[in-house]
């Protein structure tokens, strides 16, 4: 099942299967790309911050990654089969 | 004439390039800034193991040829030999993070692509030990087609492997050219990249485990805020308590001096533009410098460990909310210490509107320079009593004062985002390090760059600007009958600025006081205190302590009024001027004066009725 980044429970391995590049701004595509955001790659959410769970820390490849709940929906994950 | 071979240290963010870059040039390095853009050149000398020179310059991280902000443009301008007051590195020494090599690789991939003579440093390899990851250099190498050497840079592992490879490569006589970056499918480099670290690692448990227990703590919705808002506390209460005997010294050295100058140098222009000029404006200004190095200390420590991220991350929400996002967290926690290395610090902040907005708020956090004036004026009017059992009254004051200062800031931002530099709300993207121990060396050398930088600046900008305000005060000199400060220039602008300040409460004193200290917000105390001593109808009334004096003069609501205009005037030279440069133009320093004293004056004057319709 496929939902997005931002729906993801925290601590549930997953594998990013489709990003919406046209809902970024060139500037946040081309820092994503640089972050190693991709399809096929393994990811987790870890954290979010306090008070409302935003901004979320994000695990990808070996990598943390701050970024907003805004920018983690246009990020299409899917869980790993337990 | 053969010049020195240059070598260039490129690589991700976070590859702990700087401290691999201090270990090999160790405390000879210059730090300057490329030509027509503020980004830091940091150069240094390595020696080759046969004792030849080399020039090594480290350039600002980055994550691939594609620029996404100023620093990694200057980067990419270097590695192709287009950059501005850079000739072509004969060399690139690219440092990947073992622990992070998927992602760093790309990066590499792209560079080895250029064909300059390249040797690469698998660094932090005692780290992914650390994390269960274990990673063949002689794999890496085979794959990349250039020397891989594992090193361990705060712990000088791998040195000289690392030299005598950079010998070899600066050695072929070759003359190489970049080639052209292919306009590659960004995701194709990606995937080799990633196809390159499976290989060359050679065993994986999981992931990052020490950096993800800390962050559980550290990210915590209870914990969190509370770690955040100690360490803050920590470090202010620090930055007060520790500086008070080195600013006592640097004083007395001032002092002493003085007293030196005025015994050896007659009497006349010269000597006054020395001891009062010269010796009193630089001194007022290098008195800071203990404060400023400890909020520093902190700084680079916090920023050493991977805390920092940390901060920002936990400061974005209530960041978004003014229209900014945890990227401007550092560069404001700076300019508690002094708004200029804040302000210098935006350069990290990738939206051109996020940094300008962020550079004009920078004036609004309470500096130190601003104590001084807060502690004369608390002190002379709020008696040292305890308020509701435990918090002495002059204390809470002053903490208000600083609580003005941040929410001036935040209603400041949300206002410029909605009309001056409104735009699209950004994100808040931002790679968080893995924790680490910070190394002495990297600290202090971090602060001693930060300290010349600080004591070239008032050697010349603040040396100035002292200079002519001495000449304001000094001249034309007094006809008889006359006070020095009546007939000087600057007592003639006094008087046409009290008809400014007279609605909110100001007398002309206070307008004689705010000129000089535009100098440097501190030199207002000891304005004043020259004003009142001339003043003072005999000796006796002359040698009254300020405050006293200050408790006779001035009404309450007047010294309310003062204590909040501080909060708000934008008055520091050095202030404008850093915002010239970093903006590069008149335009936004002249808003800046604008709007700051606009919102000064308002604010003082609301607080002086206030406090008069109230009766204080």
């Amino acid at each position: 099942m496929s939902l997005s980044l931002d729906k993801l429970p925290f601590r549930t391995p997953a594998v990013v299967t489709a990003i919406d590049w046209s809902r970024l701004s060139d500037t946040d595509a081309r820092r994503l790309r640089n972050l190693g955001f991709d399809e096929g790659v393994a990811i987790e959410a870890l954290h979010g911050a306090p008070f409302g769970k935003d901004p979320l820390a994000i695990r990808i490849g070996r990598m943390t990654v701050a970024m907003r709940r805004a920018q983690a929906q246009v990020i299409m994950v899917e869980q790993k089969a337990a | 004439m053969t010049t020195i071979p240059l070598v260039a240290v490129v690589g991700n963010p976070n590859a702990g390039k700087s401290a691999l870059f201090n270990m090999l040039t160790g405390a000879r390095q210059k730090v300057g800034n490329y030509p027509g853009v503020t980004v830091e050149r940091k150069a240094g000398r390595l020696f080759l193991p046969d004792g030849r020179p080399i020039e090594l310059v480290d350039l600002p991280g980055a994550y691939s040829l594609e620029p996404s902000s100023p620093d990694e443009e200057v980067t990419r301008d270097v590695v192709l030999g287009k950059q501005d007051g850079e000739r072509l590195p004969d060399a690139l020494l690219l440092v990947l993070d073992a622990t992070n090599l998927d992602n760093h690789l790309r990066f590499a991939l792209q560079l080895i692509d250029l064909g300059l003579p390249t040797v690469v440093a698998l660094n932090m390899v005692d780290l992914a030990r650390r994390d269960g990851l274990e990673i063949d250099p002689q794999i890496l190498e085979r794959e990349l087609g250039v020397p891989v050497i594992a090193t361990v840079a705060v712990r000088r592992r791998g040195t000289d492997e690392l030299r005598e490879a950079i010998s070899e490569a600066v050695t072929a006589a070759r003359v190489v050219r970049p080639r052209p970056v292919a306009v590659e499918d960004f995701t194709i480099v990606q995937r080799r990249a990633r196809a390159i670290a499976r290989k060359a690692t050679i065993s994986e448990t999981a992931v990052r485990r020490t950096t993800q227990l800390l962050d559980s703590i550290a990210l915590h919705p209870v914990a969190g805020p509370i770690i955040f808002l100690t360490i803050m506390f920590l470090m202010f209460q620090a930055v007060f308590a520790w500086a008070v005997a080195p600013a006592e010294w640097i004083d007395a050295g001032v002092v002493s001096l003085q007293t030196m100058a005025t015994g050896t140098l007659n009497e006349g222009p010269i000597r006054s533009l020395l001891v009062d000029g010269i010796l009193a404006g630089v001194g007022a200004v290098i008195v800071f410098l203990p404060q400023i190095l400890i909020l520093f200390f902190f700084i680079l420590l916090l920023e050493a460990t991977g805390y920092m991220v940390r901060a920002a991350f936990l400061m974005d929400r209530l960041m978004a909310r003014v229209g900014l996002s945890g990227h401007a967290f550092i560069p404001l926690l700076s300019s508690f210490a002094c708004a200029v290395p804040g302000i210098m610090a935006t350069r990290s902040i990738e939206d051109p509107k996020h940094r300008l907005t962020t550079i004009l708020i920078a004036p609004l956090m309470t500096c130190s320079a601003r104590l001084p004036v807060y502690t004369m004026i608390i002190g002379a009017f709020f008696p040292d009593r305890a308020v509701a059992g435990a918090f002495g009254l002059q204390g809470l004051v002053l903490f208000g004062l600083y609580v003005a200062g941040v929410f001036g800031a935040l209603i400041a931002a949300l206002f410029l985002r909605m009309t001056v530099t409104r735009g699209t709300p950004r994100g808040f993207l931002l790679e968080m390090p893995k924790y680490q121990l910070p190394q002495l060396r990297d600290i202090v050398l971090g602060l001693w760059q930060r300290a010349l930088i600080f004591l070239k600046r008032a050697g010349t900008i603040i040396l100035v600007s002292t200079v002519v305000l001495w000449a304001l005060l000094s001249y034309p000199q007094p006809k008889a009958g006359e006070t020095a400060l009546e007939s000087s220039i600057a007592g003639k602008i006094a008087s046409g600025l009290e008809v400014l300040v007279r609605p909110i409460g100001f007398n002309h004193e206070i307008a004689l006081a705010l000129i000089p200290a535009m100098a440097a917000r501190e030199v207002a105390v000891s304005a004043l205190a020259t004003a009142y001593s001339i003043d003072a109808e005999d000796e006796a009334a002359a040698e009254q302590p300020l405050k006293e004096q200050l408790r006779g003069r001035w009404s309450l609501p007047t010294a309310l009024a003062f204590l909040v205009w501080f909060v708000f005037a934008p008055q520091c030279l050095s202030t404008i001027a850093v915002t010239r440069r970093e903006t590069n133009g008149w335009k936004w320093p002249a808003f800046m004066l604008g709007y700051l004293f606009t919102l000064a004056w308002l604010a003082a004057g609301a607080t002086f009725w206030t406090a008069t319709a109230l009766g204080l």
